[in-house]
């Protein structure tokens, strides 16, 4: 196993020498996008004229289909079969595995009578046209037999359990740290249910070849969702073929399949033909995941001077009731200030609702809208700036297991952040600046999310015509994916970016764990760049050992690679042609990275501080945002205009986390409120005035062999409680449950007399 | 029913189903899916084209209701191998991610320029009777019926600002 | 979506014995509302009637003083005519508050006039709601939506009306004017278009299923200043949580009733010299419904009442 000292070493990425490495090229696959010619799942080409499905979903939220009668449906203009739970073909039973090294069990739709949560997939239509296979669900008939559901989560707060195999990490004494503090908060936060709204619903188009089945579906997760299948068909893994090439956005909502896939599949085996089957808007609100509501009580302990003596942030959240996902809101606190005494920890409801699951900074993403907000307070109670607050409690080691840090320049981007802002213009009393009829205030947070390295693959082929293409089981989410390998190969072989393709989203190809959790660009990068470095190994070994090569005869750990040419002094010869004596085929090599075994010595995170200028409306309550600014740093950036993309479109979702986005459950039918991207409030342009961000130089030798990180995920993170406390600092409202919409604001005004 | 459309110069007179969508009618029966499928119901934008030079929903019209009309998708827009100008500044400014919302996104502000020309006010104009300039927070405002859940709207801002100084 | 005939309208008069011979039918203008309820099956009609084309788009001065906007006109195409923006600022600044403007250049004033409310739970087909199913009971009352009628509201009905134009159109004392098969015109306030909720709430209008709204008429505008204030949850493309119009001494509120509100009651108090803030709370002695929705409609009746004797805005 490799060790970080063998990433210290220089190579060709942090080298950098044809300057490929941060170099703010365009999206390798904008020129498709632009033109509207890069197909996405439900687009792609099929083999012959396709049939369309169309998924009918429960609408109660718990209990059994008594009875259900599709014949109507079944006879309907162009329907070509009609499924429910008594006549879906056979899968596997749900969690099941065939093969025990498959990364996800059986996933059966229709699998039963019992539905588990409101929209769930109950029948399925198959027709001719989308407008046929829709209309017919009208001639349904389903009775239902409704048992008792679980539904509010706040009425269960307080009988929340323990999570299974999770115990609260305590350090210190909390208690009697937080009683023998001078000064304390004490507060509780709640962040509500908010849907992913990915702007292209779940799709998927299917058809077989023989006996194997190859599917174009819209995920994050190459084997994820191969295996998936598999195991819910009960065949090898080897029989499906899944392809994800574009992905209108995922943010962690799509690191699944969900029902699309499997009725795609079966009923494309069942008609013989291609079928499309995507989920309409309401269905990806009520049968996709969701980020669950997080209640979270923070109570911060600090001496006069403003060192926290004692933290604890104790969240309360839920999940489906045959689920396991806990969105650890209070896992970043860990990590973020010093303080002797800490306790943090999370309790979990489980609820008859669509399964919660992961969101864009899952935990954090929430989390830091409490415990920055609670900061915020502290310092106002000592009368001390937030940024100087911050900085008496840096620590200097990771105040959780005492790990030194590989780098941490969380007070370098407080400190440029402040200076790029004019933090120094904020007048710290709140309600002191106003705009006409606005008042004005400003805010500022940090920002904490973890850095990933996971195993992962990646093929590199060299062909006669002097192209490398790298091919790899990996996704590209809207991310840079394509960008940043084409990028990263082209430095590690010396060529050109015009030179290099990039081939993704296939299960044929060598694996990457896909996109999510902010470890996509490390894990999928560093293994295209290891696989470079085969490739370079490869290609000096073939031109020291070609006694038609002027470099015969030389040693091989000697060459360069540059300009197309491998190199050695000032003879050369073109990869092109050292491909094209190779064979028809070229040169293909295949190469892969694993986490160093040292690699958790150190407490690897990226950083951030965010800064937001807010008005609050002194008539109605109504908060905009006036201007945003953040400062980053996630080790080597290796494009800086796609990068910072990643990082602004995050701040702007924490700007939605603030002011806008949330759903609730209907306690009395299981349904969202919101359905629709009418009610569900993602914000839109005219949400977003002069917002910007910028990213600190920075490697970090600990982290992969490019010293990169991922920056997907920590945009959103504080960004949220930026505003919130900008919000306080206009008005001198604190409000503490999230989102801060007018009807809120309005009454905390009008309780304060304002 | 028969009806008579013309899309991206390309005349079409074909049969279809009075319930066909616009968008349903583009993307599954004419193979142009570069008008995307977000929402189906007018809160997303993704479907923008421009009939008869005007940006709308395709998702909520009828095939049926375009007998005659002119159609340009985001298919249409190019000039061969050249970019339309905003195609180009989107690409310049990375003014997308996933790039689901971006068809609708370039069609929609290739609408907004003529609305400009044509002195259109909208919501975040200050004076009524003035004439109308193509500010950043008419920029926002005009394409706000356009979600970009990547959140590109700086870039989107700076593309559409870069397209409109080029043409000025 | 239900399958329906399609019948293009080569006229008026076409269009009105198509109406006649085909009960069940509808009229078919921007469609932006209704083919985005039929999707859901909300709306089922037989038949579809497209007047889309009809020539009624013009915009033109009247004898009296005022303006004539043919229902077919587009929101975008009203909202854009120097005559309206010059003399109905009100009008021109609600419409380009409202939606988007894909939607807005589709749009016409008729269907503007006609677009049904958009109650999450009459929305949701699987749901309870007297509007959209008479006699399945009201899921609004008891459930998480705020938007629920302060004025007007029945034991049925809780749902507020959409349309933030016709809150415009209602402080401007808009006339409608419409036809039906039998070549009856009609006019009457535009108030008065809209029905309250009362035991029948699945009737939105006082038209009858024949009858093709033609025009809208617009009087000189009233002296005094106009203002149009919307509150809304983000900054652009969604409804109003409170709307209010004023047009010199009128007002008129929206998103908190069935129709666009007249505030009488605030209208009555300041032509007696009430305040500006006592003849908001005038109006709210009437209302029923949650204090944070009477606060907000107290402030911003308030401020916006403030506005307008400053001269409104233009």
């Amino acid at each position: 196993m490799s060790t970080v000292r063998d990433w210290a070493v220089p190579n060709p990425i942090t080298e950098n020498r044809s300057g490929l490495i941060g170099k703010p090229v365009d999206r390798y696959e904008g020129r498709l996008k632009v033109t509207g010619t890069a197909p996405y799942a439900f687009e792609v080409e099929t083999p012959s004229t396709p049939l369309y499905g169309h998924i009918v979903s429960a609408t109660i939220a718990r209990g059994r289909i008594t009875a259900i009668d599709l014949s109507q449906a079944a006879s309907a203009p162009g329907v070509v079969l009609a499924w429910s739970h008594l006549d879906v073909p056979v899968q596997a039973q749900r969690g099941a595995k065939l093969n025990p090294r498959s990364q996800r069990g059986s996933n059966p739709a229709l699998g039963s009578d019992r539905v588990e949560h409101y929209g769930q997939s109950i029948a399925f239509i198959l027709a001719d046209t989308p407008e046929n296979a829709r209309s017919a669900e009208a001639r349904i008939r389903i009775s239902y037999e409704a048992s008792d559901a679980d539904l509010d989560f706040g009425s269960f707060i307080d009988s929340a359990g323990p999570v299974p195999g999770e115990e609260d990490a305590r350090i210190g004494d909390f208690e009697a740290g937080y009683s023998a503090s001078e000064v304390t908060v004490d507060a509780t936060w709640f962040s509500p249910l908010q849907n992913h709204a990915q702007m292209e619903p779940c799709a998927t188009t299917a058809w077989w070849e023989g006996d194997k089945v190859v599917v174009h579906t819209s995920i994050q997760m190459v084997k994820g969702g191969q295996h998936a299948l598999a195991e819910t068909l009960g065949i090898p893994s080897d029989r499906v073929r899944l392809l994800t090439r574009y992905i209108g956005g995922g943010f962690g909502g799509k690191g699944q399949s969900y029902d699309d896939l499997t009725l795609a599949a079966l009923a494309a085996r069942e008609s013989g033909r291609p079928v499309r089957v995507a989920y309409t808007r309401r269905q990806m609100f009520q049968a996709t995941v969701h980020r669950p509501a997080v209640q979270m009580r923070v109570r911060l302990g600090a001496d006069g001077t403003g060192r926290l003596n004692a933290m604890a942030l104790e969240a309360v959240t839920h999940c489906a009731r045959n689920s396991t996902f806990v969105e650890h809101a209070a896992e970043f606190a860990r990590n973020l200030y010093a303080a002797p005494h800490r306790l943090t920890g999370h309790r979990l409801v489980r609820l008859d609702i669509p399964h919660a699951g992961a969101m864009r900074a899952p935990g954090e993403a929430p989390g830091m809208l409490s415990l920055e907000c609670a900061m915020d307070e502290l310092a106002d109670r000592l009368g001390m700036d937030p940024i100087a607050l911050r900085i008496r409690n840096e620590p200097e080691v990771d105040p959780d297991n005492a790990k030194p840090f590989s780098i941490r320049q969380l007070v370098r981007c407080m400190q440029e952040g402040a200076q790029q802002f004019g933090w120094d213009r904020r007048n710290p009393t709140p309600g002191a600046v106003r705009d006409g009829r606005w008042y004005v205030g400003m805010g500022m947070a940090t920002a904490i999310r973890g850095n990933f390295l996971l195993p992962a693959k990646a093929g590199l082929r060299l062909t006669g015509d002097g192209l490398a293409t790298l091919t790899q089981g990996m996704t590209d989410i809207g991310t840079g994916t394509y960008t940043i390998l084409a990028q990263i190969t082209g430095e590690t072989l010396g060529l050109p970016l015009d030179q290099v393709r990039v081939e993704l989203g296939d299960s044929d190809m060598p694996p990457a764990p896909g996109s999510g959790g902010q470890f996509g660009a490390a894990t999928a990068g560093s293994a295209a760049f290891e696989t470079g470095m085969v490739m370079r190994r490869r290609l000096a070994e073939l031109a020291t050992s070609d006694p038609r090569s002027p470099l015969y005869g030389e040693d091989p750990v000697l060459m360069d690679f540059a300009n197309g040419n491998i190199v050695l002094g000032n003879r050369s010869e073109s990869l092109a042609a050292l491909a094209s004596r190779a064979g028809p085929e070229g040169v293909y090599v295949e190469g892969s990275i694993s986490p160093a075994a040292d690699a958790r010595d150190w407490s690897q995170h990226t950083y951030g501080a965010q800064f937001a200028e807010v008005g609050v409306d002194s008539v109605t309550g109504e908060v905009r945002l006036r201007r945003m600014f953040g400062v980053f740093a996630a080790g080597r950036i290796l494009n800086a205009k796609l990068a910072k993309s990643q990082i602004t479109g995050g701040m702007i979702w924490g700007v939605g986390a603030a002011l806008t986005e949330s759903n609730a459950v209907d306690p009395r039918y299981g349904s969202f409120l919101n359905q629709d991207l009418g009610g569900y409030l993602a914000p839109v342009h005219a949400d977003i005035v002069n917002l910007d961000a910028v990213l600190l130089d920075e490697a970090d030798d600990k982290a992969n062999p490019m010293g990169i990180k991922g920056v997907g995920e920590l945009g959103i993170c504080g960004s949220g409680a930026a505003i919130a406390n900008a919000v306080y600092n206009a008005c001198g409202v604190r409000l503490r449950d999230y989102p801060l919409t007018p009807d809120k604001v309005l009454a905390a005004l009008e309780a304060k007399g304002l | 029913m028969r009806t008579e459309i013309r899309v991206n110069g390309v005349d079409h007179a074909v049969d279809v189903d009075t319930r066909t969508s616009l968008l349903d009618f583009l993307r599954e029966q004419l193979d142009l899916k570069g008008s995307k499928k977000g929402c189906d119901h007018g809160q997303c934008g993704a479907c923008t084209v421009l009939v008869n030079g005007v940006r709308i929903n395709a998702c909520l019209s009828l095939a049926v209701m375009h007998d005659g009309d002119e159609v340009t998708t985001i298919e249409g827009l190019a000039s061969g191998e050249a970019l339309h100008p905003l195609q180009q500044a989107f690409l310049t400014e990375d003014a997308f991610q996933c790039g689901y919302c971006t068809p609708g996104q370039i069609c929609s502000a290739v609408g907004l320029m003529a609305e400009i020309a044509a002195g259109h006010p909208s919501d975040a104009t200050a004076d009524l009777n003035a004439k109308v300039i193509l500010t950043d927070a008419e920029i926002r405002e005009r394409m706000s019926g356009n979600i970009c859940r990547c959140s590109a709207y700086p870039q989107i801002l700076a593309a559409v600002r870069r397209a409109a100084g080029a043409a000025a | 979506m239900k399958p329906f005939a399609f019948e293009r309208a080569r006229n008026v008069d076409h269009a009105l014995s198509l109406a006649a011979a085909a009960p069940g039918a509808r009229f078919l203008a921007g469609g932006t509302n209704l083919l985005d309820l039929m999707k859901l099956e909300i709306e089922q009609p037989d038949t579809l009637i497209d007047v889309g084309r009809l020539p009624l788009a013009d915009i033109s001065e009247t004898a009296g003083g005022g303006l004539r906007i043919g229902a077919l006109a587009t929101n975008t195409l009203v909202a854009s005519d120097p005559r309206v923006r010059s003399r109905y600022p009100v009008l021109a600044r609600a419409i380009l508050s409202g939606s988007c403007v894909q939607l807005r250049n589709k749009a016409s004033m008729g269907g503007n006039l006609m677009q049904r409310t958009r109650c999450a739970y009459f929305m949701d087909p699987a749901m309870p709601c007297n509007k959209r199913l008479p006699g399945s009971g009201c899921s609004a009352m008891g459930g998480l939506s705020q938007a629920i009628a302060l004025f007007g509201a029945s034991e049925f009905c809780v749902a507020v009306s959409a349309s933030d134009m016709s809150v415009a159109l209602a402080v401007l004392d808009a006339e409608v004017e419409t036809v039906r098969a039998d070549g009856s015109v009609r006019r009457r306030p535009v108030e008065t278009l809209h029905r309250l909720p009362g035991d029948a709430p699945q009737v939105d209008t006082d038209l009858a299923p024949d009858e093709l709204i033609l025009a809208v008429e617009l009087p000189p505008p009233p002296s005094g200043g106009q203002v149009w204030r919307k509150v809304r949850a983000r900054a652009s493309y969604v409804g109003a949580l409170a709307s209010i119009a004023v047009a010199g001494d009128r007002v008129a509120l929206g998103a908190v009733a069935a129709r666009p509100w007249r505030a009488r009651a605030t209208e009555a108090a300041l032509a007696g010299g009430a305040s500006p803030r006592e003849a908001a709370e005038a109006e709210l002695v009437s209302a029923s419904g949650a204090d944070g929705r009477k606060s907000l409609v107290r402030r911003l009746a308030t401020d916006a009442i403030q506005e307008s004797r400053k001269g409104g805005r233009s």
